[in-house]
């Protein structure tokens, strides 16, 4: 079938949908949503419309962004608008088939924000609300909205017209196109796309692969699983024009085991394309043939890296190869050449060929074209995915999109590029977010976590956190990155334990210099940023953890000390009661004394001495065993 | 004659084969860079990270130099400050890891460790703040002929490198991450369970005293000669001491094997100062062996054999005795015996 | 041996083990080279790593299968359609030499005419091997050039033995595969000194040098060296030596380093000869099995007590030097034989040196005749070495064949069946084969740490056959043949085909071959230890 038929069909399934006369739900159903019940709610709906003999479509969708909201699901009414609701328990799901589906009451109070025709609700159209004004959505542009298994819907939202257009196109045309656009790798890197391309396909070889890394491993960050479970094709089908472009045969998507909804989206979308004719031989009459296989990995973090994560296809132990070495567009995997990109950067690439390069490269900054893509966590009101333009400010992703620090707490710090980025302070609130303002500001984009830490963070506890992750996924070959980070931790550790003698810092900033420059890949080269940007920016905290065994932050465990204002005691016995190691002694209705030589620090006594009496205090230092 | 260029190295003009990397330009001049991980048998793999060197000019970059193949002009510095603290900083991380009992140690005064450490000197102070591995690690003594410490490997990857490269047995590799990485067999069981085949070829080559030959006491001198197990014919240096052979080493010089051993050429020397060994001419009287002197056992075989000239006799010879042994058996069956009954066991 | 000195005009490895490592394809057929000749292996799987192409045909899935780019896994016995087979796919596909074979061969039509039997549905019922494995097997090695064939004692120790060598000779012929660097065909020599036995005249035909004892101008030659009158009949062969023993029609037997009772096969039969024979001479380095038989043991000394030369199986020869003194009252074989030659009134035993005996066998040994310890001590040689200044042969038959004619000589073949056939009573096939850690067992079993990896026999067998007879893996059982049975511990895997099972023979505890085969090869008189009929009997633990 040639492609404006399966177009034509595809758009007439769709404008069906579309114009359905019979109510339309969409569950966002990618794992987030799932694990916060999306899965309980579907089957609320579908038991209650089955009592009430109601129809509806009821359709799976991906993630939308705003993990604060999930489970999130819309509603849409023959002729209706498309109304977003939040938090959508079991409860409410019924409530919302009683008062709003069965009784027309549009619950207002439950919705997130609608799109569509506004018409009378007293609703918010969903692109006009402050946490989704300043986003663009490019790669996010059908979350949320098509059926990640249903591949008419993604033709149907111009899906496949890029493969469609790429193969009427020569191989230096598309090239030249992903030139135009300025598209950076999305993995970290931030390599020119075009630039890789062109050497794969320079690359002299007959057989060559096309790898997609999927790899992603930062705590914290699941952009690349939210692109593989909310339109999976769109990454297939940059694959396949990659593949095109290079003369590669086959590719790989490396994508972790952790991730089993992803690998059967991708399984599902790999079957789909080849039953249409995207993959397998003859790609739409072209001559040009191409297979995609999905390869899980165990989960190693290092993995990621490109030379790791092609030893990993290969059977082998996945440890990175040390610099010089070919690149991986002249020697990858299997020895062949091989061009490896991150999800995100191909999932970019069907828009670019349908839409040309000076699209893309019309939004963002001079250097860094299109959106960034980032998993929004910590102490913000807003959590979730957000997608914006490249050159928004962290000021504004923190107040306007993450809508504010938690319970309005002062901004401390802001650490992208995940466990191996930097933690910049509030002087940089105004950084624009692209791939060298952020390098220049000692952090780097990463692949796309931003983690905000608040006044109550502890920056050494947060360089000890990111270090022990890094140390226990080091390799384990290259000396400086498993023994320093190791030695570095053992610092830290004593560095919060209250053990911190006054040449740590410089001990922590020689081998954190050694580590960063003299590691072997890049995992080890970034290691240490987490302890050299705090030392940089917060050298006060480590001083004050070293030198007065305080914790500025009343984190560290070792360093606070509980005790009970007698003053407002009135011999409760509820803090003695909590306490699980009996160091609260005092009768009742007397003022109660803790003993810090048997006080473990946990809190209890805090938490259970009643709110308006406020008698047990959190102070910082450690008090002698005395009691003062 | 292979190409040859010139590069400088810390202000000296050295002459290297074109290809050479530049650690092995400067080890072929005598120049010490400091590396653990190198072999010049195997592929570089840049995992000790003490090669660090810089280069200067328009290559302007610092690099390790077991990777970097040296070119035309470069101009290396091998120990410019940058690099002198990130050395020191491994070494003492090495160290602060590495279990230091020198002087029990089998490698004591060849170990590769102790040598960069001595090139680079610590910072004792900042040593002592690195604290030890948490627990020592057991010690694999299950092979019969060599021990695996792993409180000594410093994860150099050469014996993988050369059991994968050269051996093409890849009984062992890297197992875990972070700092549980050891070397390890298949599912990290004993060596005796992995499908290592104790060819030793990994002993050889440790760099530091983590792979050590079991009973070996070092040899007074060596001699050269040829393994006499198989047909391989693989060139041996025995090493000999107080009139025992004590250890065997593959001769790198030898056409057939090229300095390379299987078990038995390694260790299966052992059984020539066996106890069993046959020590004096044994006659049989009445069923049992009773020692004799030279001349009475040769007077008793000669009179035999002097009654029973001819086709009445036949000798077997031996595939393990020398070509000079093997001459004279068969001059002895032909020229003395008077009979072609002579064969041995090239059938079998 | 026999087989290639008739096609080639010699009987030796045509190249130097390191030329194998550049190879671009390697047929290794008969041979467990990781177990018997790990050095040479690693020259394969070096091989093999840097691209070339590897064939293994061996009945049981060895170690080398691993890098094998095709295993053909034959059924013993059936080397000859095999290898029939192949050459019939590179006739018909037109691959073969044909210049070569009209320059340099001779004999070809005839044996062209013998492949019409070996059309590849009868190759395959007969070999068991599927037939796009043969095409596929075939290709690779009339099209990678230069390839070159290793074979062992799984070629040899058959019935058919001879004609199995004629059969690989033929194929490398046909396809020009010899007479090249890393080209050729390469008789992977067992012990050490094997090939310089041979070289020597420890062989009942010839003297030093494969000059042929019934040749009048040879037995001239060596009666005038030697001052005496030699016999111009050839004399018996190892194993017919053994017979005449039994029969009585040899009377004194003077056994140098050589264990029968473990090695020999139908060893039972052996055994028996040695009690029979009147007077039994053993000169070893331990109290052997043999030894034990004997009337008198003369003790010899070991390689590290003595000076001399080993040729190995490239045809090389190496000095080996004296690292130790004597242990006890040992001494060299060569002393003691020329006691023995001397007190019977021998002339020419008056040796003081090895490097004097070297002397004469240079004078009278034209392929050994340029090299002299002088030489030596700067380096190893390879025979042919013709002159002082000649620097040795690392391949033969460059320019032409060692034969009369100088042409390699095509043979005709037709598949023969072994002479130990299966049938209801013994309806398995044992066949033998060798371990890593141990070199027949005189040595070997007296190193500790050997025996720590390799302690007992192993009985392999296919766990189809397993199961059919109630057999666990590590069970006891008992191995009958029609000649003798053992008791043996079996050890259950895939790597045996099913219906043969396989046994080492390093083991007094397991005597393997006294149920070997005793049948001889009519040609090289080589016995048939690969073959044997038995039967399994499970024996309750």
């Amino acid at each position: 079938m040639i492609f404006s038929e399966i177009k034509k069909r595809a758009e007439a399934e769709w404008d069906q949908l579309q114009h359905s006369k019979e109510l339309t739900l969409f569950i966002g159903a990618a794992t987030c949503g799932r694990s916060a019940g999306a899965l309980e709610a579907k089957k609320t709906f579908q038991d209650e419309f089955e009592k009430r003999g109601i129809r509806a479509n009821i359709i799976e969708v991906g993630c939308l962004g705003p993990c604060w909201a999930e489970p999130l699901i819309s509603i849409v009414k023959p002729g209706g608008p498309n109304i977003f609701y939040k938090n959508v328990t079991t409860e409410r799901a019924t409530e919302l088939v009683e008062k709003f589906i069965v009784a027309g009451d549009p619950l207002p109070e439950y919705a997130l924000g609608l799109v569509g025709d506004k018409g009378d609700y007293s609703i918010p159209v969903l692109w006009d609300m402050p946490n989704f004004k300043s986003q663009e959505r490019v790669l996010f542009r059908n979350f949320g909205f098509i059926d990640p298994t249903n591949i008419n819907h993604y033709i149907a939202n111009d899906g496949y017209s890029g493969l469609n257009k790429a193969l009427s196109m020569k191989p230096a045309e598309l090239i030249e196109e992903i030139k135009t656009s300025g598209l950076r790798g999305r993995g970290g890197g931030g390599f020119s796309v075009g630039r890789k391309w062109e050497a794969g396909l320079a690359a002299k070889e007959k057989q060559k692969y096309v790898v997609c890394n999927a790899d992603e491993g930062d705590p914290g960050a699941f952009m690349d699983r939210s692109v593989l479970e909310g339109e999976p094709h769109s990454v297939l089908e940059g694959m396949i024009i990659a593949g095109y472009t290079i003369g590669a045969q086959t590719g790989y998507i490396y994508v972790r085991a952790e991730y089993p909804l992803a690998v059967k989206r991708l399984q599902g979308a790999i079957q789909q394309a080849k039953d249409m004719g995207f993959l397998g031989e003859n790609i739409m009459g072209s001559g040009f043939s191409f297979e995609i296989l999905i390869f899980q990995g165990a989960g190693a973090f290092v993995c990621g890296e490109s030379t790791a994560l092609t030893l990993s296809i290969e059977g082998k132990r996945g440890m990175p190869k040390a610099a010089p070495r070919p690149r991986t567009t002249e020697v990858g995997l299997f020895d062949k050449p091989t061009l490896l990109n991150n999800v995100k950067t191909f999932s970019y690439i069907p828009q670019i060929i349908n839409k040309g390069g000076a699209w893309l490269s019309g939004i963002g900054t001079k250097d860094s074209k299109g959106t960034a893509v980032f998993a929004l966590t910590g102490m913000v009101n807003n959590c979730g995915l957000i997608e914006v333009p490249m050159g928004t400010t962290i000021r504004e992703i923190i107040y306007d999109i993450g809508g504010g620090i938690t319970d309005d707490k002062a901004f401390k710090a802001v650490q992208t590029g995940g466990p191996s980025g930097g933690c910049l302070p509030e002087e940089f609130l105004d950084t624009p977010v692209d791939y060298d303002s952020l390098t220049a500001a000692g952090s780097m984009m990463g692949s796309g976590g931003m983690v905000i830490m608040d006044e109550t963070t502890c920056m050494v506890e947060v360089a000890r956190y990111f270090l022990d992750f890094t140390q226990k996924e080091s390799c384990g070959q290259c000396t400086l990155c498993k023994l320093g980070t190791k030695q570095m931790l053992n610092i830290l550790e004593d560095i919060v334990a209250g053990k911190g003698r006054p040449e740590d810092i410089d001990t922590l900033f020689n081998i954190g210099k050694a580590v960063n420059t003299g590691s072997l890949c890049g995992l080890g080269q970034s290691a240490a940023n987490p302890v050299l940007t705090t030392i940089k920016y917060f050298r006060e905290e480590y001083e004050a953890h070293i030198n007065d065994k305080i914790c500025p932050a009343m984190q560290c465990k070792e360093l606070l000390s509980y005790v009970i204002n007698a003053d407002t005691c009135i011999g409760c016995t509820a803090c003695a009661k909590a306490c699980p190691v009996e160091a609260i002694t005092g009768e009742k209705k007397q003022v109660h004394v803790i003993d810090q030589a048997k006080c473990i620090r946990c809190g209890m006594c805090l938490e259970k001495c009643p709110k308006k009496i406020r008698a047990v205090e959190c102070v910082p230092g450690r008090l002698n065993e005395g009691g003062k | 004659m292979a190409d040859k260029i010139e590069l400088t190295i810390n202000g000296q003009l050295v002459t290297a084969d074109k290809g050479m990397t530049i650690l092995e330009a400067a080890l072929s001049k005598g120049m010490y860079i400091p590396h653990l991980c190198h072999h010049r048998e195997l592929e570089p793999v840049g995992a000790c990270r003490l090669c660090l060197v810089e280069i200067d000019g328009k290559w302007k970059k610092t690099v390790i130099s077991c990777k970097t193949e040296a070119k035309e002009g470069m101009v290396v510095q091998t120990e410019t400050p940058e690099i002198s603290e990130i050395r020191q900083a491994t070494v003492e991380l090495l160290i602060a890891d590495h279990d230091v009992d020198c002087l029990a140690c089998g490698q004591n005064t060849r170990c590769a460790l102790q040598r960069v450490a001595d090139h680079v000197g610590l910072n004792k102070k900042r040593l002592q703040r690195l604290k030890p591995p948490e627990k020592k690690l057991p010690i694999d003594d299950s092979n019969p002929f060599f021990n695996f410490d792993p409180n000594q490997c410093v994860l150099c990857g050469i014996c993988v490198r050369t059991c994968d490269e050269l051996q093409n047995v890849q009984a062992i590799d890297y197992a875990y991450r972070g700092l549980g990485t050891k070397i390890a067999g298949f599912g990290d069981k004993l060596r005796i369970e992995s499908s290592c085949e104790s060819c030793g070829e990994c002993i050889v080559r440790c760099p530091v005293g983590a792979l050590t030959e079991k009973d070996s006491p070092k040899p007074t001198h060596q001699v050269k000669t040829v393994c006499s197990f198989c047909g391989c014919g693989c060139g041996l240096l025995l090493g000999v001491r107080d009139n025992r052979i004590v250890s065997a080493q593959g001769n790198v010089n030898s056409p057939a094997n090229k300095g390379r051993l299987c078990v038995k050429g390694r260790f299966g020397y052992k059984f020539v100062n066996h106890p069993d060994r046959l020590t004096s001419p044994l006659i049989k009287r009445n069923g049992e062996f009773v020692k004799a002197d030279w001349d009475e056992a040769l007077d008793l075989v000669t009179d035999t054999f002097s009654k029973n000239k001819g086709e009445k006799f036949a000798a077997i010879a031996s595939a393990k005795a020398t070509n000079e042994d093997n001459y004279i058996l068969q001059k002895f069956t032909r020229a003395v015996m008077g009979t072609n009954n002579i064969d041995h066991c090239a059938r079998l | 041996m026999a087989g290639l000195a008739a096609s080639l005009g010699s009987g030796a490895m045509t190249n130097a083990i390191s030329e194998l490592g550049s190879a671009s394809a390697i047929l290794a057929i008969g041979t467990n080279t990781t177990a018997t000749h790990p050095i040479v292996a690693l020259q394969v799987k070096d091989a093999v790593r840097n691209g070339s192409k590897l064939i293994v045909a061996n009945p049981k899935e060895i170690e080398l299968c691993r890098f094998a780019d095709v295993f053909l896994q034959h059924k013993p016995g059936t080397d000859v359609p095999l290898l029939m087979g192949m050459m019939r796919v590179i006739v018909e596909e037109g691959l073969h030499d044909k210049s070569f074979i009209e320059s340099r061969c001779e004999d070809f039509n005839a044996s062209e005419k013998s492949l019409a039997e070996f059309d590849l549905n009868t190759v395959e019922k007969i070999t068991g091997v599927p037939q796009d494995k043969i095409i596929q097997a075939a290709r690779i090695y009339a099209t990678e050039t230069p390839a070159s064939i290793i074979y062992c004692m799984g070629i040899t120790q058959h019935v058919q033995g001879t004609d199995n060598v004629l059969a690989i000779s033929n194929l490398a012929l046909l396809t020009g595969n010899i007479g090249k660097p890393s080209s050729g065909v390469n008789p992977l020599r067992g012990q050490n000194n094997v090939q310089g036995a041979c070289d020597m005249g420890c062989l009942p035909n010839v003297y030093p040098g494969y000059q042929a004892v019934t040749s009048p101008e040879a037995k001239a030659k060596f009666e005038s060296a030697w001052g005496v009158a030699l016999s111009d009949t050839a004399g018996l062969t190892h194993t017919k030596i053994f017979d005449a023993c039994y029969e009585g029609t040899i009377k004194a037997l003077y056994l140098v380093g050589e264990n029968p009772v473990l090695s020999e096969a139908d060893a039972s039969h052996a055994i028996e000869a040695m009690k029979k024979v009147d007077f039994l001479v053993v000169q070893d380095i331990f109290m052997t099995e043999t030894a034990e038989l004997a009337d008198v043991v003369l003790p010899a000394v070991t390689f590290a007590e003595k000076d001399g030369t080993f040729t190995n199986t490239e045809r090389r020869v190496q000095r080996v030097r004296k690292a130790i003194a004597s242990v006890g009252d040992a001494k060299s074989d060569w002393w003691i034989t020329c006691q023995l030659a001397k007190r019977l009134k021998g002339k020419g035993f008056d040796f003081s040196s090895s490097a004097e005996i070297m002397e004469e066998i240079s004078t009278l040994t034209p392929s050994y005749k340029g090299i002299t310890y002088t030489r030596l001590e700067k380096g190893s040689l390879q025979w042919p070495c013709p002159s002082e200044d000649h620097s040795g042969t690392p391949f033969l038959h460059a320019e032409k064949f060692g034969t009369d004619s100088g042409k390699g000589k095509f043979k005709p073949l037709t598949y023969r069946k072994s002479a130990e056939v299966t049938d209801s009573e013994y309806p398995i096939l044992l066949t033998t084969d060798r371990s890593l850690y141990h070199y027949h067992s005189t040595m070997t079993r007296r190193v500790y740490g050997l025996n720590v990896l390799n302690n007992e026999e192993l009985m392999n067998i296919h766990p189809e056959d397993a199961s059919v007879l109630g057999i666990e893996d590590g069970q006891m059982v008992k191995v009958v043949s029609r000649r003798g049975e053992v008791e043996v511990k079996a050890l259950v895997t895939e790597n045996c085909p099913q219906g043969t099972v396989s046994m080492t023979f390093h083991f007094f505890e397991t005597p393997t071959n006294v149920l070997t085969c005793c049948e001889l090869d009519p040609v090289a008189n080589t016995p048939t230890t690969k073959v044997c009929a038995v039967r399994i009997e499970g024996l309750n633990s």
